[in-house]
């Protein structure tokens, strides 16, 4: 008998499905994948490093590019640890509208990997109909800071600005037609389909037990079994005070992170509503004149507030000597940020914790063995990031 | 004979413009469709509402560079386009638009010849076609356009068989492999109706053989960046989309046929009744692209050989014992 080799395929960095410049060598036979070796770095920064140079007020646009599908939840978990840093009390309506965008950012950051994962399973028009909806939203976003990807809205202490007029309004018109449109629309079209099923159902299983082991976090690690979301384990922002499930799943596939994914948008659907009836007024960032911008008005007609202004955007503030971690549940997972403070007006060292980067690692155990139509689909439902992959 | 040689020579230049002009109108048609099925208005900056968007795609692609990989297969790289090509626009032939229309005097036919075995005849040319696909993905020298070439030509192999199946039903009935027997055999009742179950074997293969989504594999973007035209570019690349869109014309004028009656229907003239079920199994098509994910690739060869193969021998089975009781 001849004697057979097992092809290897170069699949990415550009390639239409692998969501960015992630690159996979395959090893194949045939059409099932035997090995697979990914390899990342193609969309490097620098931006841990970065961070070192900047002051803390200066970093903030910076996370925006990390996870560039779910910015606010990035500015969140930075802004977040800071102010653990400095022991930072936000005032009440800042927490709320917080709350309030971050879970709007998880809808349209689910809304999105709904819509790639369908053309990467073949299934065209979920993703306009899923952009639909997610336009409503980064409406809502440029309404608020001006920009729709990267909104770079949060600021350490609070918020940038307080929310427009008319957002309220914005909201509640979101509130009442997304449920009809997930019906309608998404799962009428998409979960009811026999393709979308046996593509879906029993592929990509990973164990509760191997998830753990990797770390997998966010709706990978949920659609295993394990209710695990640190908005309710470690609440932050005031999560405890909400009512909200946590969706899991049982098989550990990839329909699984679907149904997870789908329902999460529900039950954030149900925070926004809970906290858009509780956005209580008062001032949207603290009032610390070491650290918080002054308002503009103040800026031109007081003297101290000039010199507040001058200090913060020239040299910063410098926070107490000490370490911190802190980490919120974005769309993806468990996104945490680790500062080391010198007490001088840069960090001595930041590092982040993406969860693409950790939830990748589970790919070649997902992956090996399977098809390559199985491989994209799986990839799909990991939804990673390269933005945060390779930082 | 010389007034039978210039009567052939005009219908086939006309035969051959008037499915060209279809076919490149298809493709906007297609993209009209899809763009509102999926709320957006398609191609509408060329010309009025988009309708000279074909003519400028024709030139664009006419005056891209053609590319020829280093390593390729030089020779069958450049044939494997025409391959693909030349069958489809040869089952054109036999296909029948309508039947004899009186001009200046003449009694002609809207179609090219009526061959007694039209339908063998499509079948076989058609299946050369997939030489052009499998060709084309060996001589990339790449390897995305050898396992496209790969995929569709089992693909292509196993769906062929039971859209063979599926027609015996049809040619039963009728009593002939002559097309314009077929049509005229549906005087009363289109076959769609005795043979429905045959009817939805056959355009789920053919939906299959034009490697059309659901079952898009041998091209499958999302896997196979563009499978096994990956390489090709420039006017090469618009043989093979010239090759599926003809195709589809082809496809549906057989759907046609076979199963929904041909040009027979009350009050319009045959011939527009024709073109009018032609273009619903178009539309039908392009309904189908819109709303279907795509098979993987086992799943697909399963479909094919265990659920579509025994229902096609099962239809023949029905078939026979109903003709045999009733008539």
């Amino acid at each position: 008998m001849a004697e057979t080799k097992n092809m290897i395929l170069n699949m990415g960095p550009q390639h239409p499905s692998t969501h960015g410049v992630l690159r996979l060598i395959l090893e194949l036979d045939g059409e099932t994948v035997v090995k697979l070796t990914p390899d990342i770095g193609y969309l490097h920064r620098g931006v841990e490093k970065l961070g070192e140079n900047l002051t803390y007020h200066q970093f903030i646009p910076l996370t925006d590019r990390e996870d560039y599908i779910a910015s606010l939840s990035n500015n969140l978990a930075y802004c977040m640890t800071v102010e653990k840093l400095l022991g930072m009390e936000v005032p009440p309506r800042a927490m709320v509208a917080r709350v309030l965008l971050t879970e709007l950012q998880r809808i349209a950051s689910h809304l999105f990997w709904l819509g790639t994962f369908g053309i990467d399973i073949g299934a065209m028009s979920l993703f306009f109909y899923t952009f639909r909806e997610r336009e409503q939203i980064l409406d809502m976003f440029e309404a608020c800071a001006g920009a729709r990807l990267t909104v770079n809205y949060f600021r350490i202490g609070g918020i940038a600005k307080d929310l427009p007029e008319g957002f309220d309004k914005q909201v509640r018109d979101f509130i009442k037609i997304f449920p009809e449109r997930m019906k309608n629309d998404y799962e009428r079209i998409f979960q009811d389909n026999k393709i979308v099923r046996i593509r879906t159902e029993g592929v990509g299983i990973i164990s509760k037990e191997d998830a753990i082991d990797l770390g997998l976090s966010g709706p990978l690690l949920r659609a295993c079994g394990v209710p695990w979301d640190i908005r309710k384990s470690n609440p932050y922002c005031g999560y405890e005070t909400y009512e909200f499930d946590i969706p899991t799943g049982k098989a550990g596939d990839v329909f699984d992170r679907y149904m997870v994914r789908m329902e999460e948008m529900r039950q954030s659907l149900k925070i926004i509503q809970q906290a858009l009836d509780r956005l209580p007024g008062g001032p949207f960032l603290a009032d610390d004149p070491k650290v918080c911008l002054p308002s503009k008005q103040k800026v031109m007609t007081e003297m101290e507030s000039l010199i507040h202004h001058f200090k913060i955007v020239s040299e910063g503030f410098e926070p107490p000597v000490g370490e911190v971690y802190h980490s919120i549940e974005t769309p993806r997972g468990e996104l945490g940020f680790y500062i080391v403070s010198d007490g001088s007006n840069k960090p001595y060292r930041l590092r982040f914790r993406p969860p693409s980067f950790v939830n990748l690692e589970s790919l070649a155990k997902m992956a090996e063995g399977k098809l390559i139509g199985d491989l994209v689909a799986i990839i799909g439902a990991l939804d990673p990031v390269m933005g945060e992959v390779d930082r | 004979m010389t007034e039978f040689v210039i009567i052939m020579l005009v219908k086939m230049f006309v035969i051959f413009g008037a499915v060209m002009l279809t076919m490149t109108y298809i493709t906007l048609a297609e993209r009209k469709i899809l763009g509102y099925m999926q709320i957006r208005p398609g191609p509408n900056r060329v010309g009025p509402w988009g309708l000279l968007q074909p003519i400028a795609d024709g030139i664009k692609l006419f005056l891209k560079e053609d590319i020829i990989p280093d390593n390729a297969s030089k020779v069958v790289f450049v044939i494997a386009p025409a391959m693909a090509l030349i069958p489809a626009v040869m089952t054109i032939a036999v296909v029948p638009f309508g039947p004899a229309v009186t001009i200046f005097g003449r009694s002609v036919d809207i179609y090219m010849a009526d061959i007694n075995i039209g339908i063998l005849y499509i079948f076989a040319v058609s299946s050369i076609g997939v030489y052009g696909i499998v060709l084309a993905g060996w001589s990339s020298e790449s390897k995305y356009s050898l396992l496209g070439g790969l995929r569709s030509s089992a693909q292509m192999i196993s769906y062929e068989l039971s859209m063979g199946f599926a027609i015996v039903g049809v040619i039963m009935m009728s009593q002939s492999l002559s097309m314009v027997k077929i049509i005229e055999a549906q005087k009363g009742v289109w076959f769609i109706i005795p043979q429905f179950i045959g009817f939805a074997i056959y355009i789920t293969a053919a939906i299959a053989e034009l490697n059309r989504t659901p079952f898009d594999l041998p091209e499958g973007e999302s896997e196979l960046v563009s499978g096994y035209f990956t390489e090709y570019s420039s006017m090469k690349y618009a043989m093979f989309m010239l090759a599926e869109y003809i195709n589809i014309i082809t496809v549906s004028g057989i759907v046609t046929t076979l199963y929904l009656g041909g040009w027979h229907g009350p009050i319009m003239p045959p011939f527009i009744w024709f073109m009018v079920k032609l273009f619903a199994v178009v539309f039908f098509m392009i309904w189908v692209r819109a709303t279907f994910p795509r098979f993987r690739y086992d799943q697909l060869m399963t479909f094919g050989w265990k659920v579509l193969l025994p229902a096609s021998i099962v239809n023949i089975l029905l078939t026979a014992v109903f003709m045999t009781v009733f008539g």
